[in-house]
């Protein structure tokens, strides 16, 4: 009958009216900024820097491959390279960024850089409340303001820093016991020629030799 | 002859004036509007309250808004290119003035005729309703039906509009 | 004591108008009532659009403002300081006089038709015979006003609105006036005041409200559906439909114009609740005959207040209807239905008092709404479009 769907969400309405005074599934406005809803797990803002350990410029896992920054869409990635190299995670010498510039007022959070990281050196923040009056130099984070260190990345996204470090435990176990292997053939190898060379021996230490290399 | 009524006399011929003096075609007919407003309120200063408002419904509240659509809907509202006064003006003075003098002498003639009366009738809503029921009802009618036809006419008029643009 | 609280009005006005010479006296009192309506209802229009903001607010689920004042009391201040500070743009080819006048015509004539209204024992601040004449006419100019907001703006979006403003408030005036018709027609009164005190009268203790009967019912239904309409609010607020037009009509109005049109729009929705209340809802009469202490002014403005309550409650409800629906909702379903409204009422008047006119009224009148309502509820075959170009 004509109406009847009116007085359906009238009382629908009036339902709504009602129960937002009691029930907080009718009302869900939160008093923001005295109240803030908790960030789900996957919420991303912009990028920021990881760094291993106390000390943020010693232990950034960045090594300036520059990848983030050629494979930004809007390009508001700049890396500088430095000149010299300083020892990573596992060990073998690295570049590092000697400046690493996001500009936030361009960056569209599309977690491409982040994507393509071999190095899982950045990843997402959190962080929205950046607003600032300086409208250029202020939306300009350069690496220091960008290192954070792995317990912030912990305390932010628990389960995806949980499963990033599990990889780099495995790569650095890998990678340990490949220069264990390494060094153990070194070793054989130097030990080897120490013993007196008939001329039948030199050929069984060859394929030997070869069968050691990785 | 009250100084209430010079006042309204004024607005009622000034809203007049604009309405054809006036370049652009809306303004016009704004002033129009402005025009039966102070009849409306002529009206109303001769103790007729029924007319008064039915001037205002009627008039200011409707056919000001036809004649709005009308210029609008006719794209007509820019200024001519030659000027608002027409050529042949002469004959409409002398139109205007034939038509001026048959109404100056029916209301003289009216006035002469009806006996002088020191009290204003009090008319009310009920003896016009009365009198239209009873004594008037044969007009009351015919106007009705030709409102409906020109209603009907109009749909007509924008259905053969609508076939035709078929 | 109870007499005194009900016309504490009136007897203020005397006793103030009393402190001058009897020449002035008349003049006072009249200067004194304008006054009174001039805070009054401005007053009505902060509480209504407190209202409204926190009323929708809550029925979708959010607080309104909140922070302005406790509970945002203080909301409609901040508003008009706001109204008032914001420069005054006229757009440069815009027609300045109409554009200037516009808001001023609205706000004129829709303050004049409060002038009729009853608003307690011995309180109509003019009462005429041909009151409720008086307050359509009032009505009919508003529709001028909106127009030429429109065409003066110069603004194809404005003028577009304008246009279906009119169109719309044209439509709808006339099952406005038929409704009441039915009204004056059982009353026998065009006047306001004799309206309400034939509705002032109790059997077993429930009133004479015109609205308890079935043809009052349904007149009141329709008059509400066409006051909706005529006040341009939602579902019929496509001339200022804010998602499609920007604000329509009054798109090229800031600062202090657009507060008078603001101002004007819900003056009007307040009037046209009080005739509604006059002509229905037994204007300054209490719902009980005990209950007839309390003083008549209080009952009058609850009503008006609640009337503004569904108002709000109905915009918060309902999508909006597109132009062709809603000229066709009103010609096609409310005008038929207010002409049969109208036979009906003829019929209850002259079939004597009884349970008899109850059963046959309520019968004729259910069964053509279900059977007008079923027909334009019947779904449309859908066909190959065809299309119609402008020329």
């Amino acid at each position: 009958m004509l109406g009847e769907g009116i007085l359906k969400g009238l009382a629908e309405t009036a339902k709504n009216f009602a129960g937002s005074f009691v029930s907080a599934e009718r009302l869900t406005t939160v008093q923001y900024p005295e109240q803030r809803i908790a960030p789900i797990e996957a919420t991303r803002d912009f990028p920021f820097l990881v760094y291993d350990g106390n000390d943020w410029e010693a232990g950034m896992r960045c090594v300036a491959c520059q990848i983030c920054e050629k494979e930004c869409p809007p390009k508001c990635i700049y890396i500088v390279k430095s000149a010299d190299k300083k020892p990573d995670a596992l060990g073998k010498p690295q570049f590092y960024p000697a400046r690493f510039d996001i500009d936030i007022s361009v960056c569209m959070s599309c977690q491409i850089c982040v994507e393509v990281c071999p190095f899982e050196a950045i990843k997402m923040d959190t962080e929205f409340e950046l607003s600032t009056t300086d409208r250029f130099g202020g939306l300009l984070f350069d690496r220091k303001e960008l290192a954070k260190s792995n317990e912030h990345y912990h305390k932010i996204h628990p389960t995806e820093a949980a499963e990033v470090d599990a990889r780099l435990a495995a790569q650095k176990v890998k990678s340990d016991a490949k220069s264990d292997a390494a060094l153990a053939a070194a070793a054989a190898k130097a030990a080897a020629p120490a013993k007196p060379v008939p001329a039948a021996a030199s050929p069984a230490t060859k394929p030997e030799g070869g069968e050691e290399k990785p | 002859m009250s100084f209430a009524f010079y006042v309204i006399a004024a607005l009622a011929v000034a809203g007049g004036l604009a309405a054809i003096l006036l370049k652009n075609t809306v303004h016009c007919a704004l002033a129009l509007t402005v025009a039966f407003a102070g009849l409306a309120m002529m009206f109303l200063e001769l103790d007729a309250q029924f007319a008064g408002f039915a001037q205002i419904l009627v008039y200011v509240g409707a056919v000001a808004i036809l004649i709005v659509f009308a210029i609008l809907l006719t794209r007509n509202a820019e200024t001519p290119k030659d000027g608002v006064y027409s050529k042949n003006w002469f004959v409409g003075l002398v139109i205007a003035a034939a038509v001026f003098a048959v109404l100056g002498w029916a209301v003289l003639h009216s006035m002469r005729v009806l006996p002088h009366e020191t009290a204003v009738p009090a008319v009310t809503v009920l003896d016009i309703g009365n009198a239209l029921m009873g004594r008037y009802v044969l007009p009351l009618e015919i106007v009705a039906l030709l409102l409906t036809a020109a209603l009907i006419g109009a749909v007509i008029v924008a259905m053969h509009e609508k076939e035709r643009a078929k | 004591m109870i007499e005194n609280a009900d016309q504490i009005f009136v007897l203020l006005k005397h006793w103030a108008v009393g402190f001058l010479p009897a020449g002035w006296q008349g003049i006072a009192g009249v200067i004194l009532s304008v006054v009174a309506i001039l805070v009054v209802f401005p007053s009505l229009f902060a509480v209504a659009v407190w209202m409204e903001r926190k009323g929708l607010a809550r029925m979708q689920n959010r607080i309104g403002p909140n922070r302005v004042g406790p509970i945002g009391l203080l909301q409609p201040i901040a508003d008009a300081v706001k109204s008032l500070t914001k420069e005054d743009i006229v757009p440069l080819r815009a027609d300045a006089v109409v554009h200037f006048m516009a808001p001023v015509a609205l706000v004129v004539v829709v303050f004049m038709g409060i002038a009729v209204l009853p608003m307690g024992r011995n309180m109509t601040f003019v009462s005429m015979d041909a009151g409720l004449l008086f307050f359509f006419a009032m009505g009919a100019s508003t529709e001028l006003s909106v127009f030429m907001a429109g065409w003066s703006s110069r603004n194809k979006y404005s003028l577009l609105g304008a246009m279906r403003g009119v169109a719309q408030m044209i439509s709808y005036e006339v099952p406005l006036l038929m409704s009441s018709v039915a009204v004056v027609m059982i009353t026998g009164s065009l006047s306001l005041d004799k309206i309400v005190e034939a509705q002032n009268q109790y059997t077993w203790g429930l009133p004479h409200w015109y609205i308890f009967t079935p043809w009052g019912l349904a007149a009141f239904l329709m008059y509400a559906t066409a006051a909706t309409a005529e006040t341009n609010r939602s579902p019929f607020d496509l001339p200022e439909g804010e998602s499609e037009l920007v604000a329509g009509y009054f798109t090229e109005y800031s600062g202090f114009k657009w507060a008078l049109f603001f101002l004007g729009e819900y003056v009007g929705m307040l009037s046209i609740s009080g005739l509604g209340t006059t002509l229905f809802l037994g204007g300054w009469s209490s719902p009980f005959a005990f209950l007839g202490w309390v003083p008549s002014w209080f009952w009058f403005f609850s009503k008006v207040m609640m009337s503004i309550a569904v108002f709000i409650w109905i915009r918060g409800t309902l999508p909006r209807l597109r132009q062709d629906q809603l000229m066709n909702f009103a010609w096609k379903f409310v005008i038929p239905f207010t002409l049969l409204d109208l036979a009906v009422a003829a019929l209850w008047r002259f079939m004597s008092d009884g349970w008899a006119r109850w059963v046959v009224c309520s019968a004729i009148l259910l069964l053509a709404y279900a059977l007008m309502g079923g027909v334009s509820m019947s779904r449309k075959h859908l066909g190959l479009r065809t299309y119609r170009y402008a020329e």
